[in-house]
């Protein structure tokens, strides 16, 4: 289950937390960021990095939004 | 677009733009791919470099430069300023024009460049980097090519999927956020920088002048220190304290990976450059200079293979970048290290012994000096630098 959050709105899309993620689970376009569940450990390292504080870890899990 | 090419560039930053140049110059075919709609937009940047380090590579010209510095003045936990002269001059950069003007340079040279062109795979042939896919206008593509060569910045996600290991620890990653301000007050030919816990533990705070009463202001911290607070909180403390009617022109984040470079940098086929390669000087956390020097050495040694038809050539990159560059940010290194564990009461021994030295002794190296009486050990990695140099 995922539980890093995206809070929404507020990624600069610096690519920071996609240096470190051990996992390449972060996928980043232009003004696109997504989390790829099946890679992610939920290590919580993307969540420290980010200097802006648009990651956080929800222990009741994200849902992903297919749709989107 | 042809369908295949010599050489591919994924990037359009200061590594890529001089990679795709120097390739180009040598007479191959090249493309340059860059995700985003602009070179050169968003700047992620402060923007500082040494004149004499980029002079080799781009003429002087004042379209691209935003001021120039001949001072560094360090201010210390306990509030004392000690303001040295730089030997060497220094510039703050208008990125946004300075990164376009180096792609325009690749591009003279009869780079190809494609804008908005998202890179998410690479082709293979037998194990070897055969090419690339991307994404452009919604619709993906493939093109092949000779050599590969990735300068897609702090991501670095390019080499991975060449079987490269290109993520850093979180603790080397400075974490940064910088904004653009005006209503600065500062001297603009003077680069300013804060050191100590309340600034910015493991890392430096910075403004640096770009003429005007405007200067880009911002923070690295070490991921370990946003692991309880982020870069972001560090600055929104030092601008509701220092300056709390500035006007916020602009706002960024950022991440600079402040380690030595990877010990691997090319795979069959596939060559690593600037952020990507992790070539950013990991003292300073100063990436434009050393970007270029690693993009211009991989661009000809690509060149050199495909026309030599010698695709092993491409693998004495990771000596060539070491002989030139590596071997001194592996000694960098070791003095960051040290450097950022100091105490605020070791910053503080450093700039008293720094403050009462008379002005004309005023210099970084004197300063340096200074910081090395109050920590013996780093003197040993220091002299390396020197010999090595
Ligand atoms: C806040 C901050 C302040 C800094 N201050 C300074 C300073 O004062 N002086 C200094 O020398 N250095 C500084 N640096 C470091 C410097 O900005 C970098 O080292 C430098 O930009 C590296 O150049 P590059 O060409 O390797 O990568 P970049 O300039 O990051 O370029 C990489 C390019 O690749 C593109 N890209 C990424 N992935 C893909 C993909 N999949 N497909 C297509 N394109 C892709 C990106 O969009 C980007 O344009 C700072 C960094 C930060 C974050
Ligand atoms: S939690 Fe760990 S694995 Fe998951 S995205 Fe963040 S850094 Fe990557
Ligand atoms: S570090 Fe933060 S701001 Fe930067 S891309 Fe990741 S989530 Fe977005």
């Amino acid at each position: 289950m995922l539980m890093i959050e995206i809070l929404p709105d507020k990624c600069d899309f610096c690519g920071c937390c996609v240096g470190i993620c051990p996992e390449d689970a972060i996928e980043l376009k232009e003004a696109e960021i997504r989390i790829i569940e099946e890679l992610c450990t939920n290590c919580v390292k993307c969540v420290w990095s980010c200097p802006i504080e648009v990651l956080k870890f929800n222990r009741n899990g994200v849902k992903v939004n297919l749709d989107a | 677009m042809l369908k295949e090419y010599d050489v591919i560039v994924v990037g359009a930053g200061p590594a890529g733009s001089m990679a795709a140049r120097y390739a180009a110059a040598k007479g191959v075919s090249v493309l340059m791919l860059e995700k985003d709609r602009d070179v050169g937009y968003p700047v992620r940047c402060g923007e500082a470099v040494s004149a004499t380090r980029i002079a080799p590579f781009i003429d002087p010209d004042e379209k691209y430069i935003a001021s120039h510095i001949n001072k560094f003045s360090l201010i210390f936990p306990n509030g004392t300023e000690v303001t040295v002269p730089l030997e060497e001059n220094g510039y703050i950069l208008e990125r946004r024009i300075f990164d376009y003007e180096l792609a325009k340079l690749a591009a003279n040279e009869g780079a190809e460049i494609l804008t908005r062109a998202y890179v998410n795979g690479l082709l293979f042939d037998g194990g070897k980097v055969s090419g690339v896919k991307f994404e452009y206008r919604g619709e993906p593509h493939e093109v092949k090519a000779k050599v590969v060569i990735a300068a897609d910045g702090v991501e670095s996600r390019v080499g991975r999927w060449a079987g490269l290991k290109t993520h850093i620890d979180f603790r080397d990653m400075e974490c940064c956020v910088q904004i653009t301000a005006s209503g600065i007050n500062v001297n603009s030919n003077t680069c300013y920088f804060y050191f100590g816990k309340d600034y910015a533990p493991n890392g430096y705070f910075w403004i640096f002048p770009k003429g005007n009463n405007t200067a880009n202001i911002g923070l690295g911290v070490g991921g370990m220190i946003g692991k309880k607070k982020s870069a972001l909180s560090f600055l929104i403390d030092f601008m509701e304290k220092n300056y709390p009617n500035a006007s916020i022109l602009t706002q960024i984040a950022g991440g600079v990976p402040c380690t030595p470079t990877l010990k691997k940098i090319t795979a069959p086929g596939i060559m690593l450059v600037g952020d990507a390669a992790r070539q950013v000087n990991p003292l300073s956390g100063g990436g434009i200079s050393s970007g270029m020097i690693g993009g211009s050495v991989a661009g000809e040694i690509a060149a050199e293979s495909v026309k030599q038809k010698s695709p092993d050539l491409v693998l004495t990159y990771d000596k060539a970048w070491h002989e030139r560059q590596g071997k001194k940010h592996i000694v960098y290194n070791k003095i960051k290290n040290a450097i950022y564990n100091f105490s605020d009461d070791k910053f503080n021994n450093i700039a008293e012994s720094a403050d009462n030295l008379p002005d004309n002794k005023k210099s970084l190296g004197n300063v340096f000096k200074a910081a090395l009486i109050h920590n013996p050990s780093i003197l040993i990695d220091v002299a390396k630098v020197f010999v090595i140099k």
